[in-house]
């Protein structure tokens, strides 16, 4: 298994690309937005019933749901008394003419590994009371399905994960001879606190011009690309996907990026008080 | 964060006696695989890295070439026996999978792909011992085998990892101090066009912290650049002795 560059998979028009980049060179966009403004970005929690917590989110075009499912399962031998954070994405073939079948391929993989250590370090979920036993704690499955991708699949990933666990139920666990078993008749609220929410917010950079949001178009347009996650006034993920920063460029992108984390957590604030039309 | 079975830094002297903006003993060999067109073997310390470059060579299959420019491929992956405690199932994981991408991207900046077009590099990153800061040792190790193969490149790639131990920026992470660690910073630096090509992190961190510990990884970088530029230039001296007589 070894990381080939893009080929021909992804890929946009030499005219399209260089319209796009003299656009941002001059401060503009090809959708006519700021350079700091979001997309439209809407937030709906509970919205599949068959998921123990679920959400979805358009940011744009862009479309993600996030379902979150309960199990039980063994500890990490390293954390013995905390419950296990599980977050797999899946671009699905719907998602984009260059989307092929088959297992996650290694986007696919780092998108799930950056929502996950942006969840995981910042106390959003309070992983020691999803201890259950001795030997035995919840395993929280959260799975990221992207079903239309215009670009900023981070952005959009994040947040339908952090919505979907603030939504979500903790099935009892009822003790029988044969080990312990769930019992989805009896919940409680998944150990979340929304005030430590985790927010992902990409920057992209074309020469030397800095932008929020980029859209399908423009994420195969840019120099580079880094997403930062913010919890609280912490920065607790950062990863470069694309290009080359210097040390000015991460400092003014680490500022940009915080303008973009109000509107998206607003977004979420909303979302919370008020739950889908298949509210749980 | 975990309580970690010895203090990590006590006094501003870390656990295995370092300052915090002290790299570990690092070690660097150029062409140390014959077969290869490139090879490098890099350690941190504990953490040893091998590296060979295969290429400029034909892409097979041919249509995965590019008409404009060449392919990198890339392959981070670590020994079974690599790791402290448990054998490492050798398949990859998720995690290796997302390494050897951020590799590819943090290497490609530096490589003039648009000279190689139609053709493919090959860069095959084997780590032999982990002991924190792998992805920082495999970065150096491989840019050093690409330049080792004659590779066309802007700049080397220096891998070095910073990190947040008891609220100190430190550098050059063990494998302790990466597992106890509140933070975490694996930083790719091109120290000629002060770029960054790798950034990552994970853990908890103010800006302040943050944007210190990326001005100690740069520190970092220079001091293993120096290194890696005399063992690059040894390997040439050594074969104009052999040609020419000392």
């Amino acid at each position: 298994m070894a990381s080939i560059s893009p080929y021909g998979k992804r890929f946009i028009s030499y005219l399209r690309r260089e319209q796009i980049r003299r656009l941002v060179a001059g401060k503009y966009r090809v959708d006519g937005r700021r350079l700091d403004q979001l997309r439209d970005v809407e937030v709906r929690v509970g919205v599949i019933s068959t998921a123990d917590g679920s959400a979805e989110v358009r940011l744009g075009k862009t479309h993600v749901v996030a379902g979150v499912k309960v199990g039980v399962g063994q500890p990490f031998p390293d954390a013995p008394d905390e419950g296990v954070l599980v977050v797999n994405a899946e671009v699905l073939p719907h998602a984009s003419p260059y989307t092929e079948i088959g297992p996650p391929d290694e986007f696919a993989i780092e998108l799930a590994r950056v929502v996950d250590r942006g969840i995981r370090h910042c106390g959003y979920i309070d992983s020691k009371s999803l201890f259950i036993e001795q030997g035995r704690v919840y395993v929280v499955w959260v799975d990221l399905c992207v079903i239309n991708d215009d670009g900023n699949l981070t952005d959009a990933a994040n947040l339908a994960a952090v919505a979907a666990l603030a939504s979500a139920q903790l099935p009892a666990v009822a003790k029988e001879e044969a080990g312990v078993r769930l019992d989805r008749g009896r919940r409680a609220k998944m150990p979340v606190d929304p005030g430590r929410a985790p927010v992902a917010v990409s920057v992209c950079k074309i020469g030397s011009v800095l932008f929020l949001d980029p859209t399908f178009e423009e994420e195969l347009s840019v120099d580079g690309k880094v997403t930062f996650t913010f919890s609280q006034d912490r920065i607790v993920a950062v990863q470069k996907t694309a290009g080359h920063f210097t040390y000015q460029e991460i400092e003014s992108a680490l500022d940009l990026a915080l303008k973009g984390r109000d509107a998206l957590l607003s977004a979420l604030r909303s979302a919370l008080e008020s739950p889908g039309a298949a509210g749980q | 964060m975990k309580k970690p079975p010895v203090p990590l830094i006590r006094d501003g002297v870390r656990a295995d006696g370092r300052a915090p903006d002290q790299m570990r003993e690092v070690k660097i060999a150029v062409g140390a695989v014959s077969n290869a067109d490139g090879s490098a073997v890099v350690s941190y310390g504990a953490t040893v890295a091998v590296a060979a470059v295969y290429g400029p060579r034909e892409m097979h299959p041919r249509h995965l070439s590019l008409p404009d420019r060449g392919v990198m491929r890339v392959r981070y992956h670590m020994a079974p026996f690599s790791t402290k405690d448990e054998r490492k199932n050798p398949a990859p994981s998720r995690r290796e999978i997302e390494i050897s991408k951020v590799l590819r991207e943090a290497l490609e900046p530096a490589v003039m792909l648009e000279q190689y077009s139609r053709a493919r590099i090959d860069v095959f990153i084997e780590i032999l011992q982990a002991d924190g800061s792998t992805r920082a040792a495999s970065l150096t190790a491989a840019s050093l085998a690409l330049a080792d193969a004659g590779v066309y490149m802007r700049d080397l790639v220096i891998g070095v990892s910073a990190g947040l131990v008891d609220g100190t920026v430190v550098l050059d992470l063990s494998g302790i101090e990466d597992q106890y660690c509140e933070g975490d910073l694996p930083v790719g630096y091109m120290p000629n066009l002060r770029q960054f090509t790798l950034l990552q992190l994970d853990g908890t961190w103010t800006r302040e912290q943050f944007l210190k510990a990326l001005e100690l990884a740069v520190r970092g970088a220079e001091y293993v650049y120096q290194r890696a530029r005399e063992a690059l230039k040894g390997k040439y001296m050594s074969i104009a002795e052999e040609v020419y007589g000392s």
